[in-house]
């Protein structure tokens, strides 16, 4: 199964500091095991645009308009048996310390 | 002859979460699990009465619902792998099959679980446990999913403990099966360090579904599913004390059920209660299970902390300072204000009521208890056992003040006139 790994920013404070894995190791690990299909990080909010069409017309606005203190800073994705190892894989990423990672699986879309 | 009825539903406790589960793993389908499992339950019924019980009703069911399976699965033509896997799907207990599959060979082998990675033989029970408890589940969900699909409970009954109509549990459930299905949650049992983290959260749930049938306003039934399934578990992990130390505590605990309330159904505190009205029995199949599972986890701890209680002649002769040291321990392992609370007490009674109101004022440090009604009535009762009965008095007046209910607020109001009382004389 394929997953989307969200790399976000959490408001909570209490995050572990210590023994944070590293990210080299992490990418490394993943990219030898042939676990992480692609990955990157993402430019602040402040470089984002959103775009919208209503009744026809495009709508082009800076940012996001949700005024919001968790961001997502970058994702993954990787190709995992099932959720227990994708938690495993998100559970070494360093941002599972101090911010948190949210797991969401891609749909299988049925082909006919 | 056996009632064919009381046949049927016994069979049915026995096989129904089996049947379930060996139907999830070979075709991923708990809906289809369910409906087929529930499917051979009613045939039962209809054909036991004219047709007798057969000889292996477990047996019966399981093939009865399999066939009832591959008959769907046919239907809607699924790949024939799903449908080979299920035609070898073991009957238990039987080297027959008690019906055919028409142009399908069954072998007899009677087995209920498949081989693991490791090579050790998997109750397939365990893997659907492990499944419904799985953490990305809500809690709530994680308990509901038990209950139906383990339990075999009706969603109704469910519906019902939770406060919620039948439609919105059905939505639940069908929420949670989904979200297995969707979201990749493993139909395994972990092994290694993944199964001392996960093992938790499965006896929490069994914790969550004994108090859930255990408080006043729960679902008596509930509680011996509790058991049921710590039973369950435990026979199939014998290895793990923790599984043993909880079956245990429930049955200690469930041992008191006819006698932890008064003729009004107000609960009554241990030293109240009539300890002829205990369950002996349960008491004497708990004893003998710590025994067979030496452990020092948190649940195991509770259960020989209740093992104590449970057989002590008189709340005078209980073992005090044989609780107090399994509270230092426990504390060690789980230091909760309410578990430091419980040691307070034991302390104070296993060494003076100064020696309790010492480790009291440590356990309320921290300001979490302050308006915990049973930490200010425990402070009280110490207060009253040193000697100072008009402190005591006060206290116990606060304690009434927190109280939630209206007879512990009267049981409160009348200690205060009572320790009152005693300094007249």
């Amino acid at each position: 199964m394929k997953y989307m790994m969200f790399v976000c920013t959490d408001t909570e404070p209490e995050t572990d500091e210590t023994d944070i894995p590293d990210i080299e190791v992490w990418v490394a690990n993943n990219d030898a095991r042939g676990r992480r299909v692609l990955g990157s990080v993402l430019a602040p909010p402040a470089a984002a645009t959103t775009v919208r069409v209503r009744k026809g017309e495009l709508l082009i606005s800076d940012g996001p308009f949700a005024e919001t203190k968790e961001v997502i800073v970058g994702f993954d994705i990787i190709e995992c048996a099932d959720l227990d190892e994708a938690i495993e894989v998100a559970r070494t990423h360093p941002t599972a310390w101090t911010g948190r990672i949210e797991l969401r699986p891609f749909v299988d879309m049925p082909r006919d | 002859m056996t009632d064919p009825r009381t046949a049927v539903a016994a069979a049915g406790a026995d096989s129904y979460a089996r049947i379930v589960a060996a139907l999830i793993r070979v075709t991923g389908d708990w809906t289809l699990a369910e409906d087929c499992a529930q499917e051979a339950l009613t045939q039962a019924l209809e054909r036991w009465p004219s047709d007798g019980v057969p000889a292996n009703p477990g047996g019966w069911l399981m093939t009865v619902a399999r066939n009832r399976a591959i008959d769907v699965l046919r239907r809607a033509s699924v790949e024939r792998r799903k449908l080979r896997e299920l035609a070898i799907l073991s009957v238990p207990g039987s080297s027959e099959p008690g019906l055919s599959v028409p142009g399908l060979s069954v072998p007899g082998e009677a087995s209920s679980g498949v081989e693991s990675e490791e090579g050790e033989v998997v109750d397939d029970r365990l893997r659907l446990i492990f499944t419904c408890c799985h953490p990305a589940l809500a809690l709530e969900a994680r308990v509901a999913l038990t209950l139906r699909t383990v339990g075999g409970v009706p969603t109704a009954d469910i519906a019902r403990a939770f406060l919620v109509t039948e439609s919105t549990m059905t939505r639940r459930l069908t929420r949670a099966k989904t979200k297995i299905a969707d979201a990749g949650i493993p139909y395994r049992v972990p092994t290694g360090p993944a199964l001392t983290e996960r093992l938790p959260g499965v006896l929490a749930v069994l914790y969550l579904l004994f108090t859930r049938g255990y408080n006043a306003d729960g679902e008596p039934a509930f509680a011996d599913e509790a058991i049921r399934l710590a039973r369950l578990l435990a026979r199939l992990m014998p290895e793990q004390p923790e599984v043993s130390g909880l079956l245990a505590l429930f049955l200690f605990q469930h041992s008191r059920r006819d006698a932890r309330r008064d003729g009004d159904g107000n609960l009554l505190t241990l030293e109240k209660q009539d300890r002829s009205r205990w369950d002996h029995a349960a008491i004497a199949e708990g004893l003998e299970v710590l025994a067979g599972a030496p452990g020092a986890g948190p649940y195991a701890l509770q259960a020989k902390i209740a093992g104590c209680h449970a057989t002590a002649p008189s709340s005078e002769a209980t073992d005090w300072p044989r609780i107090a040291t399994l509270y230092d321990q426990l504390a060690r392992v789980q230091p909760t204000p309410v578990i430091e609370l419980n040691r307070a007490v034991a302390h104070g009674y296993a060494d003076g009521p100064q020696a309790g109101l010492r480790l009291l004022a440590a356990a309320r440090a921290g300001g979490v208890l302050d308006r915990y009604m049973p930490a200010v009535a425990a402070e009280a009762e110490l207060t009253a056992r040193a000697g100072d009965r008009n402190r005591a008095a006060d206290l116990f007046l606060d304690a009434a003040a927190l109280a939630n209910t209206e007879p512990e607020r009267r049981a409160l109001l009348e200690r205060a006139h009572e320790v009152l009382g005693d300094s007249d004389e």
